[in-house]
Formats: C-alpha cells, sequence, structure tokens
C-alpha cells in the first residue's frame, strides 16, 4: 500500500504548521538569543526595539507566570535566560509584532551586555572540570580485569565522532491559538503532544486541560522535533497567554540551526582484547558524551550508547562507562539512533584497529563474535538473534569474497584511484529504555455510515505511521482502506502520549489500534450472530461481507453497523497497550529492556580520487531483519533513507562550533547534507523475513533508526580505501571522513 | 503596476517590485504548496518554473522562489505545484512519484514535482536527475525519487523533436491551459510597464542570488534597477577570437551556448559542479565578479582567460582587466555608480588547453574549498602563455602571476610540477574557516594544480591518436 499522504503531498496539498490558516488578529514572534555561550547578563536592553513599527511586546523570563523551566528528564532548562546564560543561541527574550518582518527587525535593536564566564565546548575538558550532568553510569558483563591476562592481543584507542544536525526540511514552529475561560489549542510541529501541553502547562501554570496541542503532520523530525519543538510551543502560548492573541512562530533556517541542539558528539576510549581465535575476550569502553548546556535527552541518550556498545557481537567480558558531559553548545537532543549509532562505532573502530594489527580484513573478526541466540547482552537480556543470519545472507546473495577481489583487483590496476570495502553489521534493541514509556492508546469510532476514525499518539512525519495504522484497522475490520480516516495527533483525544521516537511508534500505537478494532468487531460479531441467528464462532466479516460458516450472507459492513447502532451497542473504543515482559533495574543495571531486537549486515564499497581526496560511494547491499514487513514501500524506503542520514553523518556533515561556542556550519550553504548526486550509485536492500513470535505490530519489525546505522560502513570502507593507496598512513578514528581528511590522510607528511 | 501570470491567473500587482516570490505566492495568493526550507536558494523546497518568450518560443526554466523578486517575473508565467495540479487525478510525474514512494515526510516534494515539470517542459529528453540536482530530500535517500525521475525520463523520451508544451499537454503530463500561455503573454508583454527606479539609484538587480542571499529583507524595498531582463545585457557574441559577454548572461547562458561549448570541451562538467540548475538559470557572471568572493568559481575560471571588464557609470566607459578588478577582500576597483557592462576574452585556440578544478565538501550544489583554473599557450611541448588562478586561498580570488610567469616556456614534467606547487605556496596565504583548514586548502591547491596537468596530458595524448 502506497503512503496514504503521498496525493496531497504530490499536489503541494498537505498541511504544515505555516501552511494552516490563520485566525484574524494573528501576532508574529521571533526570540532574541545569547550572542554569548556562556555569562552573567548585566543589562537587557529592549527599549528602542518596544518603540519599532509592529512591535506589540517583548516578553522576558520576568513575565512568566509559571515556572521558567522547560526540562524533561531533569528541571535544568530555563525558557528564558534569567540572569545567566549557558549557550549561543539561549533565547532570551521573545518579540511578538504584527508581522513576521517586524518582529525579526526588533530582534537586531535589542542590546544585552553579559559578562562572559568561561566556555566550555569539549566533553573531556567539562568531564575534568566536574561538569557532568548526571552521575557516570557503568555496564558490565563478566570481569574484564580478569580477562585482560587471558587476551593474546589487546589494542587501545580514541575515537571521535561529530554531532549531526538533523535538517528536517520544514523547521521548528508553533501557533499558539486563544480558547475561551484561558484555554488554549496550539499547533505544534512535534514529535511529543504530549510533552508541549505538559511544559505549557507548567510554564503558564495551567492544568494540563486547557492545554490542547494538535499535530497534523511534520515535514521530517528525526528525534529534533522530540524535545525540542517545545520552546517555540511555550514561546508561543506565553505570549498568547498575555495578548490574548493567537500567536504563531515559523523559525528562519538560520535561527533553528543555531538555537536547537543536534546529534551528541562523542569522544570515547576503549581497549579491545582478543584471543589467537579471534574471539573478542574483552572490551572496556569510556564515553564522554556532548550533552551541551542541558540535560535535555542527554542521559536517556547515553544510556543507549551503553545498550549498544557491543553492537551484534557477543563479548563475555565488558565494561563500559559513560560521562554526560555539561558543556556551553546548545543541549543536544535525539537524533534517529539515540546514542546508539556512537556507542557502535566505537566497537568498529576498536576491531578495525585489531584487524589493522593482525593485517587482517575487520570482517574475520566481526563475523567470529556475532550473537547467538542465547547470548547474553552486558545489560543481562537473552539474545533472540538473528545476526549469523543476516550475515550468512548477505555473504549468500551478495558474495562478499567476490566483492573484496573486485576491490582488491581494481586497486591493483589503478593508481590513483582507489576502493575500499567494509561490512557493517548491526542490532537495534526495540522500545524506548524508559520502560514507562512503552505504552500507547488508541481510539477508533465506527460511524453509522460505515465509515471509520482512528486517533492514535502517533505523529506521522513522514515514516508513514499513518499508514500503518490504517492498514491494521483495514486489517482487523477487513474493509476497505478507503472508509477509514486516521485523525490528527491531538491531546484532547488521545491523553499522556510517549513521543514518537525509538522506532517504536507504529508497535504501540498499532498493537493499541489492533486491539482497540478488535473489541469493537467482536461487539459487531455478537450482533450479526443474534440478527442471523447462529452462533458466535460461525460469524466471520471478510472484504465487509459477513459470512457465516464461510457462507456469504446479504448483511454487509454497513448494515451490521447501522444494526448495531440500533441496538445500543457501542461503536467506540479506547484501547491501551502496553508491551509485556519490559523491565530493567537501573540499580543493577540489568534487565529485558527491549521487546526484541533488529538485525542486519550491509557492505558498503566506495571510491576514493586519490589525486583530489574526493569520493564516491559506489554501493551499500544490505541484508535487513524486517521480521515480516507489513508495508514494503515503507519499509524500503526507512532503510534508504536510513542509509544515506548515516552515510551523512559518517562523511560530509561537519558540525563546526568555535572555541567560543559559536556555531560556524550555521545555514545550508556551510552544512551540507547529501544531494541526490553524493548517495551510494547502488543501494540493494535484501529482506530477512522471519516470522517469528515477536512483539512487533503484525511481526513486522520496527524500521526507523536501525538502518542508519548501516552508514557507518561508510566510514570504514573510506579508510580502507586511503590505506589502499598508503598503507602505512595513521588514520584517527575520527568521523566524519570528510574530503579534508581523506586527503589528509593521503598524504600524511605534506 | 507589475504583470505577469501565475499558474493560469494574470496577475497585476503594486507590491513592491524587490518581493520574493515566495512570499508573494504563500502570503499574498495564499498557495502554500510552494516551501520554505532555507531561504537561500540551497534546498529547493520553494521551487517555481518561469516561462517566458525567447525568439519566438516559449521557454521555462527552474528558479528558487525564495532569491526571486518579483520584478524579475514581469511579463512572464510563474508556475507553482498549483499550476501543474489536473483537478481530481495526478499527472504522470506525480504518479511516478506515488508508485515509487518517493515521497515520506512530503515538504520538499512539491520543489521535486515542479522540478521534474521544468524537465518536462525542457528541450532535454533524457537525464531527468539533473532537473532535480537543486532538491534536498532529508528522508528518502533519493534512490525512490532516482527510480521515479527515471520512469518521468521514459515517458518524455518520445518527445524528440516535438514543441514540449504541445507534447506535455497532449500527453496530459501538464494541464491544457500551458497551451494558451504564450499567447497570452504576448499580450501581455504590450502592457507590462518599465519597473520604476529613480534615476539616481546604484542599486543594481540581476539574478538576485547572492543579495537575496546577504540581505533579502533590505532588497524588498530597496530602491533597485532590476537588469536581468535586459536583452542588450543576455547576449553572448564571438567577433574574430573575442567572446563578449553581457552581464545578464547566466552560466545557464553560457551552458547553452555553442560558443562555450566549442571552446571548452569540458564545460558541461565544469558547470555541473557549480551550483545547481535552479541557481545557474538565475545567477549571472558578472554577479559573481562583483560578489567578489575569494572562491568564486566563475571568478577563477574568468581570471586564468584574462577577461576584461567594459565598466560604465551610465556616461563614462572604462575596460579595466578581471585582474586588476580587487584590490583586498570584497574591496573592488570600481566606483559605487560604476557597473559591468560587458566581459570579453580571448577564446582559447586550438595551441591551449584550459581546465577547471573544484574541491568541496559536497561535490555539487557546494561552495569549494579550494578552486583552481588553468589555461596554457602551447608552442610545440614549451608552453608559450600561461595564466593560473586559484580560490579559497587568499582573501581575493587570485591570478597566481610569479607561478604562471614560471611556468613560461616550460616543458612540463614531474619535476616541474613540484616546483610549480613550491612557487605557488609563496603567493598563497589560506585561513582556516568551515571549507577547511589552511594546511589542508594549500595541500588541495597543490593536488589541484597536479590534476590540471593530468587532465592535459590526457587531452593531449588523445588529441595526438
Amino acid at each position: 500500500m502506497k503512503n496514504i499522504d503521498s496525493y496531497t503531498h504530490l499536489r503541494g496539498e498537505s498541511v504544515y504548521l505555516d501552511d494552516i490558516p490563520m485566525t484574524n488578529g494573528t501576532l508574529f514572534c521571533a526570540v532574541f538569543d545569547s550572542p554569548i555561550a556562556h555569562g552573567k547578563i548585566k543589562l537587557l536592553d529592549t527599549a528602542e526595539a518596544t518603540t519599532m513599527a509592529g512591535v506589540v511586546r517583548i516578553f522576558t523570563a520576568a513575565d512568566i507566570p509559571g515556572e521558567n523551566q522547560i526540562g524533561g528528564i531533569i528541571p535544568d532548562e530555563e525558557l528564558l535566560a534569567n540572569t545567566h546564560v549557558h549557550f549561543c543561541g539561549m533565547p532570551i527574550a521573545l518579540v511578538v509584532a504584527t508581522s513576521d518582518e517586524a518582529a525579526r527587525a526588533a530582534i537586531k535593536k535589542i542590546k544585552v551586555e553579559i559578562d562572559p564566564l568561561p566556555i566550555i565546548t569539549d566533553p573531556r575538558e567539562a568531564k575534568g572540570k566536574g561538569e557532568l550532568i548526571i552521575p557516570p553510569r557503568t555496564f558490565q558483563l563478566g570481569d574484564t580485569t580478569n580477562a585482560w591476562s587471558k587476551c593474546d592481543y589487546i589494542l587501545e584507542g580514541q575515537t571521535e565522532t561529530n554531532g549531526q544536525e538533523h535538517l528536517y526540511i520544514e523547521t521548528q514552529g508553533a501557533y499558539a491559538v486563544p480558547q475561551e475561560n484561558g484555554a488554549f489549542r496550539i499547533y505544534s510541529s512535534t514529535q511529543g503532544p504530549t510533552a508541549v501541553q505538559r511544559t505549557v502547562a507548567r510554564v503558564l501554570n495551567l492544568p494540563m486541560n486547557q492545554v490542547e496541542v494538535d499535530t497534523t503532520r511534520l515535514g521530517g523530525g528525526f528525534g529534533g522535533k522530540e524535545d525540542q519543538a517545545t520552546t517555540w510551543a511555550v514561546l508561543c502560548a506565553l505570549a498568547s497567554y498575555h495578548l490574548k492573541k493567537p500567536v504563531k512562530y515559523s523559525l528562519h533556517r538560520m535561527e533553528d540551526m543555531r538555537m536547537t541542539g543536534k546529534r551528541h558528539p562523542y569522544s570515547s576510549d576503549f581497549k579491545i582484547g582478543l584471543s589467537k581465535e579471534l574471539k573478542i575476550l574483552a572490551y572496556e569502553a569510556t564515553f564522554y558524551q556532548n550533552a551541551g548546556a542541558a540535560a535535555d535527552l542527554s542521559p536517556a541518550v547515553m544510556e543507549r550508547t551503553l545498550f549498544h556498545c557491543n553492537n551484534t557481537y557477543f563479548i563475555p567480558n565488558v565494561k563500559a562507562t559513560a560521562f554526560c558531559c555539561r558543556t556551553n553548545l546548545p543541549p543536544n537532543t535525539a537524533f534517529r539512533g539515540f546514542g546508539g549509532p556512537q556507542g557502535m562505532f566505537v566497537i568498529e573502530a576498536a576491531i578495525t584497529k585489531a584487524a589493522d594489527a593482525l593485517n587482517i580484513p575487520a570482517s574475520e573478526i566481526q563475523q567470529k563474535n556475532l550473537l547467538q541466540t542465547g547470548d547474553e547482552f552486558p545489560y543481562g537480556q537473552i539474545a533472540d538473534s538473528e545476526a549469523n543470519e543476516c550475515w550468512n545472507k548477505a555473504d549468500e546473495q551478495f558474495n562478499i569474497k567476490e566483492l573484496q577481489k573486485g576491490v582488491d583487483e581494481f586497486n591493483a590496476s589503478n593508481k590513483n584511484h582507489k576502493k575500499g570495502l567494509a561490512i557493517m553489521p548491526i542490532c537495534f534493541g526495540i522500545s524506548f529504555t524508559k520502560t514507562l514509556m512503552n505504552q500507547a492508546r488508541s481510539l477508533v469510532h465506527v460511524y453509522t455510515d460505515g465509515s471509520v476514525a482512528v486517533s492514535t499518539g502517533a505523529v506521522e512525519m513522514g515514516q508513514g505511521v499513518n499508514t500503518k495504522m490504517l492498514q491494521v484497522a483495514a486489517s482487523v475490520f477487513s474493509i476497505d482502506p478507503s472508509k477509514i480516516k486516521i485523525n490528527t495527533t491531538n491531546t484532547y483525544r488521545i491523553a499522556n502520549t510517549s513521543p514518537s521516537a525509538a522506532s517504536a511508534t507504529a508497535d504501540l500505537n498499532g498493537i493499541a489500534t489492533e486491539i482497540a478494532c478488535t473489541t469493537i468487531l467482536q461487539r459487531l460479531k455478537e450482533v450479526a450472530a443474534e440478527e442471523l441467528k447462529t452462533e458466535l464462532s460461525s460469524v466471520e466479516i471478510k472484504n465487509e461481507r459477513i459470512y457465516i460458516d464461510g457462507k456469504a450472507t446479504d448483511w454487509d459492513w454497513n448494515k451490521l453497523v447501522m444494526a448495531a447502532y440500533v441496538k445500543r451497542i457501542s461503536l467506540s473504543e479506547l484501547a491501551h497497550y502496553t508491551p509485556p515482559g519490559i523491565h530493567f533495574d537501573a540499580t543493577k543495571e540489568k534487565g529485558h529492556p527491549f521487546a526484541y531486537h533488529v538485525y542486519g549486515t550491509s557492505i558498503t564499497t566506495v571510491t576514493v580520487d586519490c589525486i583530489r581526496g574526493i569520493y564516491e560511494v559506489d554501493a551499500v547491499k544490505v541484508v535487513h531483519d524486517f521480521g515480516k514487513s507489513m508495508n514494503t514501500m515503507i519499509d524500503i524506503g526507512q532503510c534508504e533513507g536510513g542509509i544515506v542520514q548515516g552515510i551523512g553523518w559518517m562523511t560530509m556533515e561537519e558540525i563546526i562550533y568555535d572555541k567560543e561556542g559559536k556555531l560556524r556550519s550555521n545555514a545550508l550553504s556551510t552544512y551540507k547534507v547529501p544531494d541526490i548526486y553524493s548517495v551510494p550509485k547502488e543501494i540493494t536492500i535484501q529482506s530477512l523475513t522471519t516470522e517469528k513470535n515477536n512483539l512487533a505490530i503484525f511481526r513486522s519489525k520496527a524500521v526507523g533508526e536501525p538502518p542508519l546505522m548501516y552508514g557507518i560502513g561508510a566510514y570504514f570502507a573510506l579508510r580502507n580505501a586511503v590505506k589502499a593507496f598508503n598503507p602505512t598512513t595513521v588514520i584517527p578514528f575520527d568521523a566524519p571522513m570528510t574530503p579534508e581528511k581523506v586527503l589528509m590522510s593521503l598524504y600524511p607528511n605534506t | 503596476m507589475l504583470q505577469f501570470i501565475l499558474n493560469d491567473k494574470t496577475i497585476a500587482t503594486d507590491n513592491p517590485s524587490g518581493m520574493t516570490m515566495l512570499d508573494f505566492i504563500r502570503y499574498h495568493q495564499h498557495l502554500m504548496g510552494t516551501k520554505i526550507g532555507c531561504r537561500e536558494g540551497d534546498c529547493g523546497a520553494c521551487t517555481v518554473l518561469v516561462g517566458e518568450i525567447v525568439d519566438d518560443k516559449l521557454v521555462y526554466e527552474s528558479m528558487t522562489s525564495c532569491l526571486l523578486p518579483i520584478a524579475n517575473a514581469n511579463g512572464k508565467h510563474i508556475v507553482t505545484i498549483e499550476g501543474i495540479n489536473f483537478p481530481d487525478t495526478l499527472n504522470p510525474i506525480q504518479l511516478a512519484m506515488a508508485d515509487e514512494g518517493a515521497t515520506q515526510c512530503g515538504f520538499c516534494t512539491p520543489g521535486f514535482v515542479v522540478s521534474l515539470a521544468g524537465f518536462c517542459l525542457s528541450n532535454k529528453s533524457e537525464n531527468a536527475i539533473a532537473a532535480v540536482d537543486g532538491n534536498i530530500c532529508r528522508c528518502t535517500g533519493y534512490k525512490s525519487i532516482e527510480r521515479a525521475a527515471n520512469k518521468i525520463a521514459a515517458i518524455v523520451k518520445e518527445k524528440k523533436e516535438a514543441d514540449a508544451i504541445s507534447f506535455v499537454t497532449k500527453h496530459k503530463i501538464l494541464p491544457e491551459y500551458f497551451s494558451e500561455i504564450k499567447e497570452r503573454l504576448m499580450s501581455l508583454k504590450n502592457v507590462a510597464a518599465p519597473i520604476h527606479h529613480s534615476p539616481l539609484t546604484t542599486h543594481l538587480i540581476a539574478g538576485g542570488t547572492d543579495l537575496y542571499v546577504q540581505k533579502q529583507e533590505e532588497m524588498v524595498y530597496a530602491d533597485s534597477r532590476y537588469v536581468f531582463d535586459h536583452p542588450e545585457l543576455n547576449s553572448i557574441i564571438k567577433e574574430g577570437n573575442k567572446c563578449i559577454l553581457g552581464s545578464s548572461v547566466t552560466v545557464s547562458d553560457l551552458m547553452a551556448s555553442p560558443i562555450f561549448n566549442e571552446a571548452f570541451p569540458l564545460f558541461q562538467q565544469y558547470a555541473k559542479l557549480i551550483s545547481s540548475t535552479p541557481i545557474r538559470n538565475m545567477a549571472t557572471i558578472a554577479g559573481n565578479f562583483i560578489n567578489a568572493s575569494p572562491i568564486g568559481d566563475f571568478t577563477i575560471f574568468f581570471l586564468a582567460l584574462d577577461a576584461q571588464l567594459i565598466l560604465s557609470d551610465g556616461k563614462i566607459k572604462r575596460e579595466l582587466p578581471l585582474r586588476k578588478l580587487y584590490k583586498g577582500y570584497k574591496d573592488l576597483d570600481k566606483r559605487k555608480e560604476e557597473h559591468i557592462e560587458q566581459i570579453w576574452f580571448e577564446l582559447p585556440d586550438k595551441n591551449s588547453y584550459f581546465n577547471f578544478e573544484k574541491v568541496s565538501k559536497r561535490t555539487h550544489l557546494d561552495i569549494a574549498s579550494v578552486n583552481t583554473a588553468i589555461h596554457l599557450r602551447m608552442n610545440g611541448e614549451a608552453i608559450k602563455e600561461a595564466s593560473l588562478s586559484a580560490g579559497g586561498v587568499g582573501p581575493v580570488p587570485m591570478f597566481l602571476k610569479k607561478t604562471s610567469e614560471f611556468l613560461i616556456g616550460k616543458k612540463v614534467n614531474d619535476k616541474i610540477i613540484e616546483e610549480i606547487i613550491t612557487i605557488m605556496q609563496s603567493e598563497i596565504s589560506p585561513i582556516s574557516d568551515a571549507r577547511g583548514t589552511a594546511a589542508y586548502k594549500t595541500l588541495l591547491l597543490g593536488q589541484l594544480i597536479k590534476s590540471h596537468f593530468i587532465n592535459i596530458s590526457k587531452e593531449s595524448h588523445e588529441s595526438h591518436q
């Protein structure tokens, strides 16, 4: 089934935040943000700005009726800086004007004097100074201390992975419209409508039932609108609260890039020990997470780094420690993979370092250590593994040896161009690692004309979740999809939602929808049994027709729905779902946090132009563990998109902050994401289809995040190509592998 | 009063001529299908088609509406996504994208559809992917878009020599009203009045691709002279061995010019490295010079050709070598009231070699880390005349004088190349910035100089076979 939004998308008729028809009298706002990364506000002068044409009012921290606090996990982030600023881009004041241009013009007239305080941009420096957002955490399996003596090879090293700008093409934005009796309706481009609702209530000192948050869809999220969409919605609500007018803010791209957090940069240390047989016996890693100036989601992101520190390998002795380091950068936040990719990069670097030292391909080590079913993860969960199945199928389908041979032959016969190949097997846990967030609700109404409306907590942001919800309802009811409408995500219809994140949205909301539909279906079948005077067990509904013992009757869906209504049977259901069996004890760092894992293997080949230091990705060939995909087109799309986004992170996307904490890569002209010419020439995705009884919706495994990590293969393939040109070069494990780093590695002595 | 046709509707507007087409479409016409992604021409979400009559033919080009002043639409046809929709069905472009799953969040989608419609309306019938080289998608990874673009190319293949507009209307690729646009524009042209500006203004706007990135808000109400559409400034002519360009000649004009393609056989390859289709449709060569970016691609290109500028203040004209235009960072040997009227240079001949190199973080649609061009005139195997230019390695786009002089009389071999690189390093002063460290830029320029000579030896090898 095609994405149900494709018709309006392709005609430009889909409605995003900035397309919502505005109410008369709507005002526009813009944020005045800190030009300094750390300091004490000495003077804030808004006098001239206030007199500018069109300016209605300028708000500061003093105007907040409730708590000046937007921190979700830890209350450590002010909405508007009161006495201190902690990062460049921290909101200080909010200008409200009669037009967008007037608000922005007034921003330029605000003056601030800030007494500077020391600026930290490096996570190791922050850790050294004790600037930790939460105490460090350590995951442990076996005993590494004793294991080292049993290792034949031990290698140590350091890695760096840079951040990543989400670059959703639709920037952040919100629109607050006051309702009677002091309530608000807020349109927000958010992955977490409940987070917006909760924070608006907190800042305005209102009960949550006064705040309706409505989200139709996002023009991309990728984690960037999980927590950080909240600020703009709360600011609009604050202005609307005081002015009793609708207030809108749709950020300009540079405002968005400057003021919002990104994927966390990490600096990490590793130590890996192997036996002669290439079994990894011990692994230690220390992660320094650059959290930025406030907690945001960093503690949870850091936790997932630990969960994925061993990637898809069984290692009997593991010790991984992570530090959540406070720096003077915008608070970094969720981004597809949520800390997992950063952890996985380090183990891959460790394996590569060992392979280099032993002068063997990394794949020999990778393959020998893949997780088997029954193996234990460092956090205590027992693997139900598809790692070997994916690897073996990839070898069968693509013939790894032949591919490597092709690369070697090319390299032997070409002087100025070299190819490189790398394999990237992945394993990603599905569930919110905060167990309580694994809950969802779905509200299904069947109307008397037979049409159906479904509301869930899922937010559509391109991942196709609405299409999947519709498929669930259509499949359970066995009715034509055209009879079903998926409603906007709205906190008045579905309360206390978890954000659309962690790849789990379709599972959680889908199963809730399945339960709701099944419950209504059961009632309808009872009605049919009664009306048609038969046993309940002999009633079946197929393609909108009622069957008794396999025989079609003259009753159809619409007639049955009306009959149920006449009999005063409820045609609505609100269902609640929470996956069974998941738990985690953070005091022991052990448990069973994930409903299941997703596996896969990718093979990436690249070609480097060794004169210019530029490169192309020739192919990414993948076997991916889809379970039993419920929508191949959507799932393949998630894979392709994830792979390219991962490659972007590993190659051309380079976040640059200067020592003063100012973002230098602050526009699309200085921050480059993949364009159509820079994507792999070939992406082939084969499915490992399994029908095991997992906790996924219709046994279709989650697909949002895992494919991003195939992109890591591009980094190691580039490294291998550079080494083919210059075997003695020492290449630091420092991603992204920009053309600059490639050229400098090709010619390290110049 | 500006007049143009927006989709199938004739528009007459008193809005400021400097307003962007993007704001006009979205906030004055309430056509919300055109999206705002970056307002600097780097994402393509706001792409529109601009149709005008050239040599009695209606031709369409894609442009980013965020950088397009409505003044530059005067007398033309502007097409947004709404203008290519059929009432109740998807057109074949949209259908191909739906069938291939080429839309996820959908925000970039209208831009892609409009660019592909531009491809269908163009005289090109092969590579549809080139038409979306200015469109960024963050969701799909582009493979589904490639598949859709290939399907569309297959449909359009039948177009061959046929008139594009009758082809797309006949095959119901685009709505019927397109077939009447030419006539409507011709009647419109007669009433379109020149855009008012004060006689004293020194503010010139051509394609807008720089000014609308740097200071969009200011441009809306600025007292500007719009020179993009002056026919006398749009010509590329050859007089003997001299090639003369009008100051409003765009990159796309050069790409379409037989003079250029003959003189520079690799010109299409060079141009592909420079910005994107919609930007190349708007950006002028003269604008690239005056912007004075140390990294301007065409500045580097023309520095190696020793291009000459005819500057005019409306009364007095003077000639200035491009090499003398730059006095310091963004400091020009040009009075405020002077503007470039013409650019001329000597075309390379059969004893010439020319090559252009550019490396950026992303190969396409990116600003160079370093770029360089070389132009040699040979006397047998020895170099008779040499011009080497380089960008990104100093405060101004540089003509490397010492290095160029050193080359004269030399026969190129590996040792000479090493010497050239040493001399080059004494001439440059790169700084570390978002485009790379100084050490990288120095190394890279040396590598690109090697590339020049590899390409030249390849070329001379081929020509001797």
